[in-house]
């Protein structure tokens, strides 16, 4: 556990110092979220309609971003020859850091919901607050396999092209889940239906994190 | 009742490594006590990183044995991991944090007590400065490695090529500062005669193969008769003497 959360402290002290990165991330999750209104049209009921699912394809395509980062700041100098050797499990420096992307993935949410609300009209029927759990599941789901593949790719020449490869079909749904999820929130859930693809959602983040967990220190090791 | 015999910081046997079809070193045998210091000396391409790589347990051998303090490090790794240390070509450390952040996280990753950061950089010569380590140059990077390889108090040092990119004074700051540590030690280094001094024996390489040893002072002449073109030039420790 100790270790879990030395990899944490230190994944977010080093985006702390490095912020501007981040504020690069969100202009770039914001610019996508705006080219998307202009792809749509001026129709506002359709813009309402599918608000949920451009706001996760903006953090999809973001998370690409972050999660090759995550690990190109390891790789970069060989840091991550310092983690290996460290006496860390590497379930723990996995955790460690599909936690930290989780943390920041759902902050990049928390700063794209308002430029969702502004650009396409959206609202939630169903009250904001239950936006959290969505974006901290959805988070969770884009970030474990995330990590691990940034890990897979990150030593890697062509990483920036091969991360997205991987990554996109096997988070299809958790994509699902987490739009469908979303659009219940904004539109509003007569049936009732929101607690059923929270589920499904919190079962494929279980699962993510199980297997990329184990799978990690064969991909880290050499 | 006498004693029982210390267990070797490193044993050896027929250790061998290859990348796809080639071979990187092969049949190495090495044993190393405990406060042994062994330089280990071969041309470019001799195999002497991917040794000391495979000895800090970042790669596994394609054939051998190798045991560090007495276990199968890939048996135990949790166990023989906190207890070495190694100072590779590449930095080892994070470019975006300080050198009193790299520090910290050094000794948090090592369940270390979190180290007197201005102390301890003032003892390899950096000043505790907020910038970010990507500002540094070649020479102070190498002396932050070194600053992290004191907080991770090993048992085991590794070094491939400690006294590169230092100015003399570095390279007698670092000599000084290893011949302090307790611990065994293992350098590679093309400075044969600077390393020669801080260590008691050594092992000659070439093109993977073990070819000589014996004692490190014998370690210049050893490198002589295996390069006879060696002998008409300086070597690159004795060239500014």
């Amino acid at each position: 556990m100790t270790a879990l959360v030395t990899v944490l402290w230190k994944d977010l002290l080093i985006e702390w110092r490095a912020r501007s990165r981040a504020f690069s991330l969100a202009t770039f999750a914001l610019t996508v979220l705006l080219l998307f209104s202009f792809a749509v049209g001026p129709d506002t009921a359709t813009m309402r309609a599918h608000a949920g699912a451009y706001l996760w394809l903006s953090l999809l395509l973001s998370s690409t971003l972050l999660l090759a980062q995550s690990f190109h700041v390891e790789v970069e100098s060989n840091a991550i020859e310092t983690v290996m050797l460290a006496p860390t499990a590497p379930a723990a420096v996995f955790y460690g850091k599909a936690l930290a992307n989780t943390a920041q993935l759902v902050a990049l949410g928390l700063v794209a919901l308002p430029a969702t609300v502004a650009l396409y009209d959206a609202s939630f029927r169903e009250g904001v607050g239950l936006m959290l759990p969505v974006l901290a599941l959805g988070a969770a789901g884009l970030a474990a396999p995330g990590t691990l593949y940034a890990a897979l790719t990150g030593r890697m020449g062509a990483r920036q092209l091969l991360l997205p490869l991987l990554l996109f079909p096997l988070v299809v749904p958790c994509l699902l889940a987490s739009v469908k999820a979303t659009t219940l929130v904004m539109l509003g859930d007569p049936m009732t239906q929101l607690p059923s693809w929270l589920r499904l959602l919190a079962s494929f983040d279980l699962l993510y994190w199980a297997v990329c967990g184990v799978l990690f220190g064969r991909v880290i090791e050499q | 009742m006498s004693e029982p015999a210390p267990t070797p910081a490193i044993s050896a046997r027929q250790l061998c490594r290859r990348f796809g079809r080639r071979w990187a070193y092969a049949r190495i045998d090495l044993d190393l006590m405990p406060g042994e210091r062994l330089l280990v000396v071969g041309a470019n391409g001799s195999g002497k990183t991917t040794l000391l790589r495979t000895l800090a347990t970042v790669l596994r051998p394609s054939q051998g044995e190798l045991r560090l303090f007495g276990l199968d490090p890939r048996a135990h790794p949790s166990r023989v991991r906190p207890r070495l240390a190694l100072l590779g070509h590449r930095l080892g450390l994070y470019e975006d944090l300080s050198a009193r952040d790299n520090l910290s996280v050094v000794a948090r990753l090592a369940s270390k007590p979190p180290p007197d950061a201005a102390a301890l950089l003032a003892r390899v010569g950096l000043d505790d400065r907020p910038d970010p380590v990507r500002a540094y140059s070649a020479g102070m990077r190498k002396r932050l490695q070194v600053a992290a390889l004191v907080v991770q108090e090993p048992d085991l040092i590794l070094l491939d090529e400690p006294f590169s990119a230092l100015d003399p004074a570095g390279v007698d700051d670092l000599a000084a500062l290893l011949v302090g540590l307790p611990g065994a030690l293992v350098v590679a280094s093309h400075q044969i005669a600077r390393a020669a001094e801080i260590c008691d024996r050594a092992l000659l390489l070439d093109q993977g193969q073990q070819v000589w040893a014996g004692p490190a002072r014998q370690a210049v002449s050893a490198w002589r008769q295996l390069h006879p073109r060696a002998a008409a030039e300086p070597l690159p420790a004795e060239g500014g003497a």
